[in-house]
């Protein structure tokens, strides 16, 4: 479903904050793969994601989803394939707007826009059946502005968006790293099972390393913009916390498992 | 001070008012949906007068004069929108560089003449400062401008409401959620800029009509008096908190409060040179309000205070 190879990307090229992020990344992932990533700060994981997303070009390799060679479509056009929720909950949706007004800006995604009626009647109901999926009351909210949202609501509703249009890929940046923990768990619980619904494949990084092994079947570690731990079915099943922090040791000397990861 | 000198100049404040509304709401697109200011309709409040006018010289019909002014307006909105999406320059600079390229062009295509007068008698204007009082309901300049603004307000209550009219909406209000929700935000700006460009240079050609002729300067601080009467119908009416139509309503009722204020000045002795400084203070002062309420008028309540609730 997805191939990502060998790609690269140095950001601020030339000067002295020239910084290689991704250093020849190869990940190549099944249809219905439910992979998490963890990493330590400036591994590269978000910008993983972005280079999948095309908000910018990467510098050498190439991006194939489905079949699709994306690596030189701009973002707009990749959106087509692509659901996602970022780590800021102020990132996925547009403040301004309405909750059933951004649904339908989703709904839209990879078609053409044109001079047909923003949102229809028939769209409505369906929106109010589909928020019952987050458990949030959001249902009865439709005409409500998304800026008067919780953090947590709006990534429930971001959430809910990229799945709208079932996306040949899902890409979840850590979007439950801004909640609190109730709320965390509230959001990984619809992100369970919508994924679990629709059979998606998904990449989902996180901070959390309870979390990474608690979801999906696969999960990989990044350092210097490279994967260098990769494991999946029964021996990602088996993993333990410590068995992960042993790992980060083993590739950092010691240095990666901050206080952020241990106490998540 | 002869009170009836104001109240007899109140009907054509109104009108001017009117007019400005239309042009307000151009503005309105630009700095309130896409979230830009656009620097470009001090020269479009130009382009438009100066089409229509020697259009309607050269013996068209003003309909089709109005339409090509709307047009020349698009074109100018299209060279700012390409010069801020695809090539990269912000926004304002943008803007500003478009409007110093009009001032030419609306040279040329007044003759390059600074001005060019149109007779009310000889042509068959749709509004003129003629047609305050003493004519028939349906030449009506005030009679008219409200239908004009009603219709137009029904056209772009129906156009963002459209699959791109809300395309449009959410790049002023996320551009990066518009991106990962497939939309082109680059053609989303172009458009509106296109769109409120249009609508300026369409209430351009109204206002040279009004006026009788059309002047190099008259988007001279066009911006402002745009910026005004988007700010006076928020202040005024946003408590009301009404739909989209509403929203629209209040800016051209902004518009005619800003000429009522000022006509209100002018009768208490300033004079008319004076305006474009009082413009810049009133527009100043507004825009500062929201700024000055957050910094100076929240401060956290003391312990123990009144903050039980």
């Amino acid at each position: 479903m997805l191939d990502i190879n060998r790609i690269s990307k140095t950001f601020n090229k030339g000067t002295v904050n020239e910084k290689k992020a991704l250093n020849g990344l190869e990940l190549h992932l099944k249809e219905g793969d439910f992979v998490t990533v963890i990493g330590g700060n400036g591994a590269g994981k978000s910008t993983m994601l972005n280079a999948i997303a095309g908000t910018w070009y990467v510098d050498e390799g190439s991006i194939v989803i489905d079949g699709i060679d994306v690596t030189r479509l701009p973002e707009h056009k990749r959106a087509a394939y692509l659901g996602r929720v970022f780590q800021d909950p102020m990132t996925g949706t547009a403040a301004s707007m309405q909750i059933e007004e951004n649904l339908a800006l989703a709904a839209r995604r990879g078609k053409r826009r044109n001079l047909r009626v923003g949102i229809t009647a028939k769209e409505r109901d369906s929106y109010k059946e589909q928020l019952k999926i987050l458990e949030l009351g959001l249902e009865n909210r439709l005409t409500t502005g998304v800026g008067l949202l919780s953090g947590g609501q709006r990534q429930a509703l971001t959430l809910l968006m990229a799945t709208l249009q079932k996306p040949k890929l899902l890409l979840l940046d850590e979007h439950t790293a801004a909640l609190d923990p109730k709320t965390a768990a509230k959001v990984l619980e619809a992100t369970d099972r919508i994924v679990g619904r629709d059979a998606l494949t998904t990449i989902m990084i996180t901070h959390n390393m309870k979390d990474a092994i608690a979801h999906g079947n696969r999960l990989v570690m990044m350092h210097e913009g490279q994967i260098i731990y990769d494991v999946s079915g029964e021996e990602k099943k088996r993993l333990t916390v410590a068995d992960l922090l042993h790992k980060f040791e083993e590739v950092s000397g010691g240095e990666f498992a901050n206080d952020r990861m241990i106490l998540a | 001070m002869n009170i009836m000198l104001l109240i007899n100049a109140l009907p054509g404040a109104c009108a001017q008012g009117l007019i400005w509304g239309i042009m307000a709401i151009g503005v309105f697109i630009t700095y309130r949906i896409l979230d830009l200011a656009d620097l470009t309709v001090d020269g479009t409040m130009c382009t438009g007068g100066a089409v229509c006018i020697m259009m309607m010289l050269s013996g068209y019909n003003v309909w089709v004069s109005l339409l090509v002014a709307f047009l020349a307006g698009t074109l100018a909105g299209l060279v700012t929108g390409v010069l801020h999406t695809l090539l990269g320059i912000p926004a304002i600079l943008a803007g500003i560089l478009t409007q110093l390229g009009l001032y030419s062009i609306n040279l040329r295509i007044m003759d390059d003449k600074a001005n060019q007068a149109i007779n009310v008698d000889k042509y068959d204007l749709l509004v003129s400062l003629r047609y305050i009082k003493g004519v028939p309901i349906y030449k009506n300049t005030l009679f008219l401008t409200v239908l004009i603004i009603a219709v137009l307000i029904a056209v772009l209550y129906w156009f963002f409401g459209t699959e791109l009219g809300c395309s449009i909406r959410a790049t002023g209000s996320n551009p990066n959620m518009s991106r990962a929700q497939g939309i082109n935000t680059d053609v989303s700006k172009i458009i509106g800029l296109m769109l409120s460009n249009g609508i300026v240079a369409f209430a351009s050609g109204l206002y040279a009509q009004y006026q009788g002729f059309a002047d190099i300067n008259a988007g001279r601080g066009a911006i402002v008096i745009g910026l005004a009467a988007v700010i006076i119908g928020q202040v005024i009416f946003g408590r009301f908190h009404g739909n989209f139509a509403f929203k629209l309503v209040s800016v051209a009722l902004g518009g005619v409060i800003y000429y009522l204020v000022l006509q209100v000045v002018l009768w208490l002795g300033l004079k008319a040179n004076d305006l474009k400084l009082i413009s810049a203070v009133i527009v100043a002062i507004f825009l500062a309000i929201p700024h000055l309420k957050e910094k100076y008028f929240s401060k956290p309540v003391k312990k123990g205070g009144a903050s039980r609730a």
